[in-house]
Parts: structure tokens; C-alpha cells; sequence
């Protein structure tokens, strides 16, 4: 099998059910946003995992440094009046 | 039902013959089961060859990604050709123990896979020829109205992606261009006869198929142009014109293929895994 190095990295998002939010799923290789939603739905649907896709150059994402970690996460850890554990439920609230 | 042996003597199911006239001004006779058979045996040979030459990309494909779509494709081919086949006897025996003569298959299917291009135009003529016959059968009433009902959204995506591939590749490099037209011209004369009337399925569900080759032809001839390929004016129904197929004729590359397809099973009869 040849290198596919021409062809640009796509981030495969698939939906499993209505009602729940795309998931990254993982990435593939393909030539243009088209084929990269065919090659989606080969790799990552073939065993009936979705019902909608999303692919995504993958060059389009900006991600999170990991260099910036400390200043992005650890201020919420100590916050926990940003959880909303001080509410009673109501009885017979089942999920919430 | 009976299941052809295999010898190379016609096989008793009476498979349709090319020069027979369109029988639809019968079409009110019921098929008896031979004819149904037969119809059965013709397009599940078309699925299993196919099947099995989509399967030799398998480790060859260009990219990954390519290698998953056509072994899915081919996969696809394999379950509907199961069905198919089991209508007329066991799966197993016809694909392994028959010999060349007595598969129905296109001529179309067996051909090599040759580049990639082969590949996508032998899929482009096929899947578009089955999409357009499955969604008649599917639409009508007949043996094969479950089958095809089932297969044809499978079939429309095979065509989907032969399409979407003809006009990337025609459309693409010089090269890319060069080769897609060599792949089209050369496997044009493979599909006249995917137009001869199987008998089965014209007494049963009625195709008109002179009509269907109207609609193949419009299909294809749009999406060559859009990838600025030149649909080949070769002839294909009115002058000489492969096939013989469906009546057990095949191409020497079909003798090879068959050999590596059969050859586990028969030298080990029965083995399982």
C-alpha cells in the first residue's frame, strides 16, 4: 500500500441516535470533504454506530496547548460551588 | 428447483437465451420455477464474481481508506449472491463446485480489476445497470420484489461511489483523466449485454428492458460528461457486441479466477474454520 501523503487528515464526528450530540470518532484520509464523508461512513458506521456524520479538515480545529493547561483547567478545581450540589432534588426526579 | 451440475453441458434450468425475443407480450404466463431458477442463478453470479473480484483489492488498494469501501462493497455483493444463490440450491456447492460453464454471470464481472480505473468503471456500469433493474423489482411484484427492496439501497450506494470516483478521476490529472477513458472505452463493449432479457424476471415482474437501457444510458452518459469523459460510440446492442454470459459463455480471465475462488474447497472438501 502507497502513502496517501497528498491527501489531506479530516476529524470523523458521528451522531449514534437522534437526540444525542455528535462524537469524535477518529480521523481518516480522503481527497475532498465528499469523499471524506464516504470514507466515514465506511469506517465508522459499517457495524450500524450512527445515523448522522460530520467530517472536519482537520487543519480547521484550533485545540488547547498543553502548555496552557495550568492556567485553562486547574482555576475550576477548587470551585465547587460551580457544581450544582447544593440543590435538594425532589423526590421522584429520577435523571437529572 | 434444480440446481445446475457442473458439466459443461447446458444446464437443465433453461437459462434465458441471447437471441430469444422479448417475451413480454407473455409476460401474463406464470414463470414456472426453472425460469425463476435460473433468473435467480443469473443475478446472484453477477454478485458472487463481482464479489470476488472486488475482494482481490484486498492488501492492493491505494490508500486504506479505498481498500474498507470496496471490500464493503464487496461484502455486500457476497450477502445479496447468499440469498440469491440459496433460492437455487446450496451456496456453498454452486460457487465452489460448478464449473466455468455453468456459471450466468456478465461478462462485465469477471473481467480483471487492471488499474484502479478499470475497477471504478467496471463498478460504474454495474451498479448503475443493478440499481436501475433492483429498483424495478423492488417496485413490482414478483419473486424477487423482498430481495431487491433490501438490496437497492446497498446497490445505490456502490453507485454513489463509483460515480463520485469517475468524476474525480476523469476530471483530475492529465493521467488520471488518460486512464479513466482507457478503463471506459475498453469495458463498453461488456454491457450490451446486461440488457438481454432474463426470462424470469421479465415474466414475474415485467421489466421493460428496453427501458431500462434507456435509463442506463442517460445515467451514464451523464456522469462521463461531467467528468469530461467521451461516452464511447462504439457498438454495443445494434453491431457485434460481447456477451454470452447468461448463457454460460465466459472470457479466458474468468477460467483463472474461478480457479483461485475454488481451489481451498475443492482440495479441501468440507474443511471448516
Amino acid at each position: 500500500m502507497t502513502e496517501s501523503t497528498d491527501w489531506p487528515l479530516w476529524e470523523v464526528f458521528v451522531r449514534s441516535r437522534r437526540g444525542l450530540s455528535h462524537t469524535h470518532a477518529g480521523s481518516l484520509h480522503a481527497p475532498d470533504a465528499q469523499m471524506a464523508l464516504r470514507n466515514a461512513r465506511d469506517l465508522y458506521t459499517r457495524r450500524n454506530e450512527g445515523v448522522s456524520l460530520w467530517v472536519v479538515p482537520s487543519t480547521a480545529i484550533t485545540a488547547s496547548s498543553p502548555d496552557e493547561k495550568d492556567s485553562f483547567f486547574e482555576p475550576a478545581g477548587d470551585k465547587p460551588y460551580r457544581h450544582p450540589t447544593f440543590y435538594e432534588i425532589p423526590e421522584g426526579v429520577k435523571h437529572l | 428447483m434444480t440446481a445446475p451440475t457442473g458439466t459443461h453441458r447446458t444446464d437443465a434450468s433453461a437459462p434465458p437465451s441471447a437471441g430469444a425475443p422479448t417475451p413480454e407480450a407473455a409476460s401474463s404466463t406464470t414463470a414456472t420455477d426453472p425460469a425463476i431458477s435460473a433468473a435467480a442463478l443469473a443475478l446472484g453470479d453477477d454478485a458472487l464474481v463481482l464479489s470476488h473480484r472486488l475482494g482481490e483489492w484486498a492488501g492492493h488498494a491505494p490508500v486504506l481508506e479505498e481498500e474498507v469501501a470496496l471490500a464493503n462493497i464487496a461484502l455486500d455483493l457476497l450477502g445479496q449472491a447468499r440469498i440469491l444463490l440459496s433460492q437455487v440450491g446450496d451456496e456453498d456447492e454452486l460457487a465452489y463446485l460448478r464449473e466455468e460453464r455453468a456459471f450466468r454471470n456478465l461478462q462485465l464481472v469477471e473481467q480483471p480489476g487492471g488499474d484502479f480505473a478499470h475497477t471504478i468503471a467496471r463498478q460504474l456500469y454495474f451498479s448503475t445497470y443493478q440499481a436501475l433493474l433492483y429498483a424495478e423489482l423492488a417496485r413490482t411484484e414478483g419473486p424477487f420484489t423482498a430481495l431487491a427492496a433490501k438490496a437497492v439501497k446497498e446497490v445505490d450506494y456502490h453507485r454513489d461511489h463509483a460515480e463520485q470516483w469517475t468524476l474525480r478521476l476523469g476530471d483530475g490529472t492529465v493521467e488520471s483523466h488518460t486512464r479513466m477513458q482507457r478503463a471506459v472505452d475498453a469495458l463498453w463493449r461488456y454491457t450490451g449485454e446486461m440488457f438481454q432479457p432474463i426470462d424470469g424476471i421479465t415474466a414475474t415482474h415485467g421489466i421493460n428492458w428496453t427501458a431500462l437501457q434507456e435509463l442506463w444510458d442517460t445515467s451514464i452518459g451523464e456522469t462521463l460528461r461531467g467528468a469530461t469523459l467521451t461516452v464511447p460510440e462504439t457498438p454495443r446492442s445494434d453491431g457485434w457486441t460481447a456477451g454470452g454470459g447468461r448463457q454460460g459463455l465466459h472470457t479466458e480471465p474468468f477460467g483463472r479466477m474461478l480457479a483461485e475462488m475454488q481451489h481451498l474447497h475443492r482440495s479441501h472438501p468440507g474443511a471448516t474454520w
